[in-house]
């Protein structure tokens, strides 16, 4: 089939950022970051259970040696990201606001450390189970924000049938081209990561969908295609379709029910970075140390994208890109509809960061709220199908039972609302508010 | 003129009244519930805020739990002892051990003296607290947004200068704000209780030192001085209500470098003279 004239296929909902700044990096091919002194490795990467140190201060590490192994099945190892000396387990600012237990490690400047792993080159006959184990030793998580152990993700229970690999490459968010550059520049290493996990899960054809705005991403990835056996979906640009349960939609045409799954859908979706990250475990034998890392926004002197060792201080980033012209209003780690914003420049760089955006201060504007005036356009924009303007006002109301029967535990928080909204008003931050106090009733009820 | 239509309508009217009459006596007598007379009586002793401080659905499930002998009017904490005494009386039972409690914000930070981020979202301290922590640099204070005065049924909680403060006169202890306040900075103390430690973050002396100058930074000057009356964990003192009273004077003993051990009405003026002194 030309690929040309099949349908751009999308979700209903969403919206389109006007002015997505993507233009200021998605040209900038990825560079290697020179050596820093000091590396912060966060504890707390993965979504989860932390994992528990395995050095101590003093200890003499190799680059790739396992410094910290998971706890539990919802967890993830971590690997030193360069040679050098345990400066320490410390407490250093962590992306969530508060201080957060990191491995401080001094580098030597030798950046040496041996693959610990067995390449796998011949994994299109190899085990599924060899491989899946290859995922918990190379401490892999989904690399496209929430962090998540991927080894969890595919341990499918047996009554699941799964029929469809999804890898996500639509970049949604504004301003982010990491995925971008991943795509064009390291093609193979996607759609081969794409194979190895379709092999993992023992599925045939994974799809990518990528945003037809990444034009250049997906002619690179389509001569790959007859060599894996990929399939390359092209697909609207439209915000939030980064988010599993939409881009199942986009590309499956399958509604994920409320409260489910994507196994319950029979698809497991991945980030085309995680298959990057796959591709280095299973060929290369190395685990997951460094990943690309979009820094970017109005007030950086030359924004760009990064190869970035996981544990670099958002400091040292800035200063990569040649600093800022005025003072930021913002810092935030991811995109600007569903980062974080940062207290500190001190905040490390972790295996989910696929950006670090620098806002001026024209853009941080203190909106002054009143009421809602009941346009709908949440309602329009909400890709969940939910309805905003119902659940705030009666959020504000404190009638958190209404909200909840309202479906509010649904709300992913993409903040397609928010965005739409004339009044400004804070519908994301209501609704985080109830979904905080619901579960909270929910723990109570338990206890 | 013929009158016989207008006795008529007074038989018809005065007739259906007397049936209807009978017919409800009748029901009244079928039907009668028998009610205990103790419930109507607590209840109207009760003071009837309907606060739900004691844990029950308001005033009037609360009476009817007394009259069933489920609680002890001493369970009331908005009522006075001689209101427990007169309840107690009134329904024959033992009020038992009362103890009064006082709700005390443990932070004395000024607007102005820690460091806060820009925040501009929710007025409200659950929803802020979400945002990274809460948009100020110390983790443990007191957000200043007003969720716990809004909660108050009493109106007994003033936000001065960004803080929370409680006017000890109006707090009657129903425990309310700290059941909502996310950082639980809000303390239940007994009632009669005098000084406080007034900072709530077992942070670092020094460590805290870089954005608040009010907190307690540990110093462990009052476990010296009266050694019974303070435990000192970590960083951080606090007063053993148990191990008896602090009056005036010991705590002038003590003179806390920082100025952390006040109490609720001393607190209360400095807040006040703060605020004047930053509008002037």
């Amino acid at each position: 089939m030309n690929k040309s004239s099949r349908d751009v296929m999308t979700f209903s909902g969403g919206i389109h950022p006007v002015g997505d700044g993507k233009d200021l990096t998605c040209k900038s091919a990825v560079r290697t970051a020179p050596l820093l002194e000091r590396y912060f490795v966060l504890l707390s990467e993965n979504a989860g259970k932390p994992p528990v140190p395995v050095v101590k201060k003093g200890d003499e590490v190799q680059k790739y040696q396992l410094i910290a192994k998971a706890d539990g099945f919802v967890s993830a190892n971590l690997h030193a990201p360069t040679s050098g000396i345990v400066g320490g387990i410390t407490e250093v600012p962590g992306p969530m606001g508060i201080p957060a237990g990191a491995v401080e490690i001094i580098a030597d400047g030798e950046d040496a450390g041996e693959p610990p792993y067995e390449p796998i080159l011949n994994w299109e006959n190899a085990d599924p189970a060899i491989l899946r184990q290859r995922v918990i030793d190379a401490g892999l998580v989904g690399m496209g924000g929430a962090s998540f152990p991927t080894h969890v993700k595919l341990a499918l229970p047996e009554d699941k049938k799964i029929d469809t690999l999804i890898l996500n490459g639509a970049e949604c968010e504004p301003y982010l081209t990491a995925d971008h550059r991943l795509m064009v520049e390291m093609p193979e290493k996607v759609a081969c990561g794409a194979a190895i996990f379709a092999r993992i899960i023992g599925v045939r054809m994974p799809r990518i969908g990528v945003e037809i705005n990444k034009g250049d991403a997906i002619e690179n990835l389509e001569r790959f295609e007859d060599r894996y056996g990929v399939d390359v979906v092209p697909l609207q640009v439209r915000y939030p379709q980064g988010s599993e349960k939409q881009l199942i939609s986009a590309i499956t045409k399958r509604a994920v029910r409320s409260g489910c799954l994507p196994m319950d859908s029979g698809c497991v979706v991945q980030n085309v970075g995680t298959a990057a990250a796959l591709y280095d475990a299973v060929v290369r034998g190395i685990p997951l140390v460094e990943r690309i890392v979009t820094v970017t926004g109005d007030v950086v002197v030359s924004p760009g994208n990064w190869f970035l060792k996981i544990g670099t201080p958002a400091i040292e980033a800035v200063k990569l890109a040649g600093g800022v012209t005025e003072e930021p209003g913002k810092l935030i780690f991811g995109g600007p509809m569903m980062g974080f914003a940062q207290k500190s420049f001190a905040v490390p760089v972790a295996k989910n960061t696929s950006g670090i955006l620098l806002l001026p201060a024209k853009l941080s504007v203190n909106y002054e709220a009143s009421g809602c005036i009941r346009c709908g356009r949440c309602v329009q924009g909400c890709p969940m199908h939910l309805m905003p303007c119902l659940l705030s006002t009666a959020i504000e109301a404190d009638r958190f039972d209404l909200a909840f029967q309202n479906h509010v535990m649904d709300c992913m928080e993409c903040g397609s609302c928010a965005y739409v909204c004339p009044d400004h008003r804070p519908l994301v931050q209501n609704i985080r508010r109830a979904k905080a106090e619901l579960r909270k009733q929910l723990d109570n009820g338990r206890k | 003129m013929d009158n016989s239509i207008i006795y008529g309508a007074i038989a018809l009217m005065g007739g259906l009244g007397i049936i209807l009459g009978v017919i409800i006596a009748l029901f009244v007598k079928i039907f009668r519930v028998e009610s205990d007379p103790r419930v109507d009586l607590a209840l109207e002793l009760l003071p009837g805020a309907n606060c739900g401080g004691c844990g029950r659905a308001g005033c009037a499930d609360f009476a009817k739990a007394l009259a069933q002998g489920e609680v002890s009017p001493a369970n009331c904490p908005v009522s006075s002892l001689e209101q427990i005494a007169a309840i107690s009386k009134a329904l024959g039972i033992d009020a038992g051990e009362v103890e009064r409690k006082q709700a005390v914000v443990c932070c004395r930070s000024y607007i102005g003296e820690v460091k806060k981020m820009n925040y501009n979202g929710v007025q409200d301290c659950v929803a802020a607290n979400l945002v990274a922590g809460g948009p100020d640099a110390c983790r443990y204070g007191c957000l200043g947004l007003g969720t716990c005065a809004r909660k108050c049924p009493f109106g007994a909680i003033e936000i001065i200068g960004q803080v929370a403060v409680v006017h000890r006169e109006l707090c009657v202890g129903c425990g309310k704000c700290a059941e909502v306040c996310p950082r639980g900075v809000i303390k239940m103390v007994p009632a009669d209780a005098d000084y406080h430690v007034f900072c709530n973050s077992p942070e670092k002396g020094a460590s805290k030192r870089l954005f608040c100058k009010a907190g307690c930074i540990g110093c462990r000057k009052c476990e010296k001085v009266f050694g019974s009356n303070f435990n000192v964990s970590g960083f951080l003192a606090a007063v053993d209500y148990t191990a008896g009273k602090l009056d005036k004077e010991d705590v002038e003993k003590i003179n806390c470098p920082v100025g952390c051990l006040l109490s609720v009405e001393e607190r209360l003026e400095a807040a006040y003279a703060k605020v004047k002194e930053v509008n002037q």
